[in-house]
């Protein structure tokens, strides 16, 4: 609509800032919503047959096995360096005591989880991404489907069930390292007695801590799946949409990384 | 008449796949404007057009990977839209697709892609279908040794000769070719054709092919039919197409550069 007596290019560039950001919002919902309709119909393959066993496992595989080394390496260096940091920060106020607590409870709460899902965000996330994105282009998605299989039940249902169930496998895994990289910097270093390092550790350290965090892991892992698997399977236009797909997967599936472990904070340790 | 018995015995009569007022636009750009085709059982159908006409859109449209805006596709006289989805993929399920780049799985060697449908269709255990799989790479001139092989180690020809095992695996009443020549040298486009043809006529299928290479077309075609802009502006014998007297068909068929259809480049 232009208005009469006024520049209508006046009136337009007032306006270009709110229809921008209406667009921005029309567009996000609309991607949310896309985005839980195929993680229902990702889910709901889970439990109807058949099953595609090979594909589960060879992708949990993916997810958990070959993901450890650098999951495990990662967790080392941040148990490490959270101990040489706090010793630091601590020795301020004689509460060098305190290291075995703080490393414990960072690592299982925050670190541990958040840590591994951003690291196999990048690692899986995108692998899964490209490849399915690169079935897409090449109509092998179409293909599947020609060969009477469906395939979100072939390609998307087994990586969202591999994610959630091997995320926190990873984290647990990345808890105890990060611990022992506590350890080491904390008896190697700062000349601890062994002992008391763990016996604080295991004082310190409650369930919840760590359940809380196997639970962020799930959530996580279905997360950087479902990202995966949906900009892989919308992916369009050759080696570029596929390449942006890929992008799509880590940088979306990295921020809701962060959003949901504040709510699943908020959820169990909020009072 | 469209019934068909599935002995196989009566596969010669009837109209096999009847399509009627297919429709389909991509946003605002219309792809099928109201496609009308009949495909008579046994006999195998080239489509024709340049690119772009929806020759592929129109094949995805029955094979269900696309969904189309308005129209009916009927397979043996079955209302293949108006059914539950169910349905649907047991009667997709008797329709074997050659894709113009193969599409084979990249992620399984070339013995499971062919044993693909079997495989998910339980029609074949795997042991038995890696013992079945020489058999068909057979038909098209393949080595069993060649099972073991990824589809990125093979050469182009070879690629879509393993497609179009795949494609004839399952013994499937329908087979669908999109561009089956694209990419090849005259050679090995005259190979494949020959082994459409061998494969269409061996297991008594409809075919449909789509293709804009004249040579292919005769080959593989007993009937033919030109898709412009979305509809179907000429149907006949497949050897008509090059005196079909008809000015657009003439145009692609030889080749010209002037005439009716004009290419849409910008001056």
């Amino acid at each position: 609509m232009r208005a009469v007596g006024w520049a209508p290019d006046m009136i337009d560039s007032l306006l270009t800032p709110v229809a921008l950001l209406g667009r921005a919002v029309i567009s996000v919902t609309r991607s949310t919503g896309r985005l839980t309709l195929f993680l229902f119909e990702g889910l709901s393959h889970i439990f109807r047959p058949p099953f595609y066993g090979r594909m589960f496992w060879s992708s949990f595989a993916e997810f958990s096995y070959f993901s450890l080394p650098m999951v495990a390496l990662i967790a080392l260096f941040t148990g490490m360096v959270l101990a040489l940091q706090s010793a630091t920060g601590l020795s301020r106020f004689n509460a060098e005591s305190e290291i075995a607590n703080l490393v414990v409870i960072s690592m299982t709460r925050e670190l541990g989880p958040v840590l591994t899902a951003v690291m196999i965000a990048g690692r899986v996330g995108a692998a899964t991404a490209a490849q399915i994105g690169t079935m897409r282009v090449t109509d092998q998605i179409d293909a599947l489907t020609t060969l009477s299989t469906n395939p979100m039940k072939y390609l998307v249902a087994p990586r969202l069930l591999a994610g959630t169930l091997a995320l926190p496998i990873l984290v647990l895994v990345a808890d105890v390292v990060g611990v022992a990289g506590g350890y080491l910097v904390s008896v190697f270093k700062f000349g601890f007695a062994s002992e008391v390092y763990l016996s604080n550790t295991l004082n310190f350290m409650t369930t919840l801590d760590v359940v809380s965090g196997l639970v962020k892991g799930a959530v996580f892992g279905l997360l950087v799946a479902l990202l995966g698997c949906y900009n892989g399977y919308r992916s369009r236009g050759g080696a570029e949409g596929v390449g942006s797909a890929t992008t799509a997967s880590v940088v979306v599936a990295s921020v809701l990384i962060f959003v949901f472990d504040y709510i699943i904070t908020e959820l169990f340790f909020s009072r | 008449m469209s019934t068909t018995d599935h002995n196989g015995s009566g596969r010669n009569s009837g109209t096999k796949i009847r399509v009627r007022g297919l429709r389909k636009s991509f946003g605002d750009k219309l792809v099928l404007d109201g496609v009308d085709l009949d495909v008579e059982t046994g006999t195998s159908l080239v489509v024709i057009g340049g690119s772009g006409s929806g020759k592929s859109v129109l094949l995805k449209c029955i094979l269900g990977v696309v969904e189309p805006d308005a129209g009916v596709i009927e397979i043996d006289g079955e209302d293949l839209l108006r059914l539950p989805r169910k349905q649907q993929d047991v009667i997709r399920a008797r329709i074997g697709m050659l894709f113009q780049n193969g599409a084979l799985f990249d992620s399984l060697p070339v013995w499971e892609n062919v044993a693909f449908g079997l495989l998910a269709e339980n029609k074949l255990g795997r042991a038995d279908a890696r013992k079945f799989v020489p058999e068909v790479l057979a038909h098209v001139g393949l080595a069993a040794s060649v099972g073991d092989l990824y589809p990125a180690e093979l050469s182009g020809g070879m690629q879509k000769r393993v497609a179009l095992a795949r494609a004839v695996a399952a013994n499937p009443e329908m087979l669908f070719f999109d561009e089956p020549t694209t990419g090849l040298d005259p050679i090995m486009g005259a190979v494949i054709d020959g082994l459409i043809v061998d494969c269409v006529q061996r297991l008594g299928s409809t075919a449909i092919a789509i293709t804009h290479d004249m040579a292919s077309a005769a080959r593989i075609g007993t009937c033919a039919a030109m898709l412009h802009k979305g509809k179907i502006i000429w149907s006949g014998p497949a050897d008509h197409l090059l005196t079909s007297g008809n000015e657009m068909v003439d145009q692609f068929t030889h080749g010209r550069r002037k005439g009716p259809i004009q290419m849409e480049l910008r001056k």
